[in-house]
């Protein structure tokens, strides 16, 4: 009988002081926010074109870590971004969902046909990057570093004079393809 | 002085050197071709900026482009002539892209633009020393194109070790072999300045031993030295590729390793090619800016196959025709070594700085690459590599994009030597797949760069129209309460002064004031009367003087009641806003009776006009209408009376 005593007291005090530990330690080593969000957030393209339907990438990064928002509907970042949130939640990669946009091979800029501008700002109001330079009834014009190519500019200029143009090559940004992937026996087979 | 304890880097390869053909004869003035093609971006760092227009006239050595940049590089005119025009051309590198070019018809004349050395060098100034390199457009001449007066800019207590890279590594190239053999002299007054630059504790030539006369024609400049003072010294090292290169002839001379991502300076040394030594010495002590270079033009195509002093720009069609080079017999031409040089499109591009060596190989020397065959895991590249890195995981990890693991791997230490894809068995082109990824990370990288700036712009966006709207919000609150405010100070007012006796006292003033200017008159009326009555003895005098008594005391009465008005008046805040209001109220009647009449006017000239279309028509409503039309100016004719009386 008293050695169940004991061990009952022992447990308890255990229970206890584990508890105490375990509450001290939520507090204290409590995570503010979602810390799967930033992670997401950093994978996404950050072009903020809201393409997903959400107004840029971090609502989107959001709304995936409540779990309630398909991955594949980020065209700008295509599959190698679909990839790596699968890769990070742990769940199946889904090809790009065509209803939001296509994934595009080439990288674009907005460039603006200073000349036909009538300096309305409303493409200023539309970049969500700040990236567009100009005031009212002033020509504008597109910082091009900083432009994006999310296309958010395009629909709201009442004079069409925003053109989407893929950015140029240069030697600076060039580099070397992969060989291409034909193999001696491979190209046996194929002749 | 101590010999140099050598040391040996792991892996390597020995290929065929092929260096004899090209040494047995000596260097030799390339002719002034008609026209010269100089790329403005010729060296590592921002391109140069042209600073001449087409139909210049520009003399040998004159500035032709400027460098925009500390880490960019000035152009200068090899020979003197006009400049033609200034556009994209081909040029010698791997993308087969063009880039602005200026092109200098030659004039033949060879003339110099007015130009002088340093006196004195070995004494100058360091600062001196640099800027004047810096003026003379000096590029590491060995294959990167660096530009030389940020290398010479490492501050001389960061250095204790200088190296000049004589090595020569790759095969067929004896451009600094010849430049050695035959200017020796000049190449150790270059290092002298350059150690006067960086006053290093020691100075290595590092040659490979396969260059005996160069090794020798060296030592004996060192020693008809008068006095050694930078010991600088010769050390002969073992023939094996890729030991020129930079990390290697490191590891060779002194034993140590340039660490991960850093550069030789990180451990006290800095490097300079012996091309660059001599072109120091060009500059400084003849003031001639660097226009020429020593180029091997060699390969079983040539038939006579040598060292050129080149002018830079010329085109290498003039040099291969120079050099009695069978085009036809020629398969591939190589920029470069056959190691790690570039295979030209065709030999309109010119010479640049960099431009060490063109291979003109016939189809037997350097056959097309065999076919790739699958990696049998045989761990020869693993071998070879000079980096020590893993040469076959690199591979898989390239070929499946997997570039977290090739960063992993290393991947950015690798020097590009070819050792791995010499050796490799089934032939596999290892170095394309590795610039390959080393590119997909640099362009991943600079994206990741672009993306940050575009998150970090999007929230100080969002930030700033959130900002703003709170603003807005703030402000229409603030509006919102200082009227409900003003409302209440109203109510509490009227309740304090009921509403009656407020514009009373406005009233009041004035109908006393009249009353005491009355008064005032009655009494001056009566005082006048009472002195006639006086005068005249009347009996009347008595009874004026009781009612001009009983005048005063109501004049004073007056008075008194104005005055006590006239405070009540300025005392109370809220009498002025009354007022307005009033007036408020006012207008706000005559705008309520303007579009009353307004209203009519439009009314009677609709029923004018119907009572018209009906007269015309001559329908029987005429009369009806008639008499509406009457009511109707009735109505306006009240609401403008209304109006005017409003008004006034």
């Amino acid at each position: 009988m008293n050695i169940i005593l004991i061990a009952i007291g022992a447990l308890v005090v255990l229970a206890l002081v584990f508890g105490a530990i375990l509450g001290f330690a939520a507090i204290r080593f409590k995570v503010e926010g979602n810390p799967i969000v930033d992670q997401l957030d950093a994978l996404l393209p950050q072009t903020q074109c809201g393409q997903c339907s959400y107004p840029g990438c971090r609502p989107y990064a959001e709304a995936i870590a409540q779990g309630d928002e398909k991955i594949n509907k980020c065209p700008p970042g295509g599959e190698s971004t679909i990839n790596a949130i699968a890769d990070l939640l742990g769940v199946d990669p889904e090809p790009l969902d065509a209803e939001h946009g296509e994934e595009k091979d080439v990288k674009l800029l907005a460039v603006i046909r200073e000349d036909e501008c009538i300096g309305c700002t409303k493409c200023i109001q539309a970049c969500p990057v700040d990236a567009i330079l100009g005031a009212a009834k002033q020509m504008h014009t597109v910082i091009a570093k900083e432009c994006t190519g999310c296309d958010l500019c395009v629909e709201p200029c009442p004079v069409d004079c925003i053109d989407m143009v893929p950015v140029e090559q240069t030697m600076q940004t060039w580099h070397w393809e992969k060989p291409s992937q034909i193999i001696a026996t491979d190209k046996v087979k194929a002749a | 002085m101590k010999p140099i304890q050598l040391h040996d880097f792991s892996g390597g390869i020995h290929p065929n050197e092929n260096k004899i053909q090209s040494t047995t004869l000596e260097i030799l003035d390339a002719k002034i071709p008609e026209k010269l093609i100089l790329p403005i971006a010729q060296h590592i760092g921002a391109p140069s900026k042209p600073i001449v227009n087409p139909g210049d006239i520009v003399l040998k050595g004159q500035l032709i482009a400027q460098g925009e940049d500390f880490v960019s590089c000035n152009l200068h005119a090899p020979t003197s002539g006009v400049i033609g025009d200034i556009t994209q051309k081909s040029v010698p590198h791997q993308s087969n892209m063009a880039a602005l070019c200026i092109e200098i018809i030659t004039d033949g004349k060879d003339k110099w633009v007015k130009h002088q050395g340093v006196e004195n060098y070995l004494q100058a100034d360091a600062s001196q020393l640099i800027e004047k390199i810096q003026q003379a457009g000096i590029t590491g001449l060995g294959g990167a194109g660096f530009p030389t007066h940020v290398k010479a800019s490492i501050p001389a207590s960061k250095i204790d070790t200088l190296i000049i890279n004589a090595a020569e590594c790759e095969p067929y190239i004896t451009a600094d072999d010849l430049l050695m053999r035959e200017h020796a002299h000049e190449i150790i007054q270059g290092i002298e300045i350059l150690c006067q630059i960086l006053k290093p504790k020691q100075c290595i030539i590092g040659i490979e031993n396969n260059k005996p006369q160069a090794i020798e024609t060296l030592q004996n400049s060192i020693s008809s030295l008068a006095n050694n003072s930078h010991h600088i010294q010769v050390a002969s090292i073992p023939t094996k590729y890729p030991s020129g290169g930079e990390k290697q002839l490191i590891q060779i001379l002194t034993g140590n390793e340039v660490p991960n991502g850093g550069l030789p300076a990180d451990i006290g040394i800095v490097l300079q090619n012996v091309g660059t030594a001599y072109a120091i010495y060009q500059a400084i002590a003849k003031g001639e800016p660097l226009i020429s270079r020593i180029t091997t033009v060699t390969g079983d195509a040539c038939d006579q196959p040598r060292n050129f002093r080149v002018l830079l720009g010329t085109q290498v069609k003039d040099l291969l025709t120079q050099a009695n080079t069978n085009l036809k017999k020629t398969s591939r031409l190589i920029m470069g070594g056959p190691m790690m040089g570039v295979t030209l499109q065709d030999a309109e591009v010119p010479v640049v700085k960099t431009t060490n060596c063109i291979i003109a190989a016939s189809k037997h020397e350097l056959p097309n690459p065999a076919m790739e065959q699958a990696c049998i895991r045989c761990g020869m590249c693993t071998q070879a590599c000079p980096a020590q890195l893993l040469p076959q995981q690199l591979y898989w990890f390239a070929k499946s994009s997997n570039l977290d693991q090739a960063k992993a791997h290393n991947i950015g230490d690798c020097i590009e030597c070819g050792a791995c894809s010499y050796v490799c068995p089934s032939n596999i082109p290892l170095v394309q797949y590795y610039r390959f990824a080393k590119g997909e990370i640099k362009q991943a990288h600079a994206d990741k760069i672009k993306s940050d700036g575009a998150k970090k712009r999007f929230d100080t966006r969002t930030a700033r129209l959130e900002r703003e709207i709170a603003e807005k919000e703030a402000k229409r609150k603030a509006r919102a309460e200082a009227a409900a405010k003003k409302q209440a100070d109203k109510k509490a007012e009227l309740a304090k002064n009921p509403a009656p006796s407020e514009p009373a006292p406005q009233v009041d003033i004035e109908a006393l004031q009249k009353k005491l200017d009355a008064t005032k008159m009655a009494i001056e009326k009566s005082k006048a009367k009472l002195a006639e009555a006086q005068a005249t003895n009347s009996a009347k005098v008595e009874l004026l003087q009781g009612a001009l008594e009983k005048a005063q005391a109501k004049m004073k009465d007056i008075a008194l009641t104005i005055s006590q008005a006239k405070k009540d008046a300025k005392s109370p805040a809220g009498t002025n806003t009354e007022k307005s209001s009033v007036k408020v109220e006012a207008t706000d009647v005559i705008e309520g009776l303007k579009q009353k009449v307004l209203a009519a006017k439009t009314r009677m000239e609709k029923a004018q006009e119907r009572l018209n279309m009906a007269k015309e028509q001559n329908l029987d409503t005429v009369d009806a209408l008639q008499l509406g039309v009457n009511k109707q100016k009735e109505k306006l004719d009240a609401a403008q009376k209304n109006l005017e009386e409003a008004a006034q």
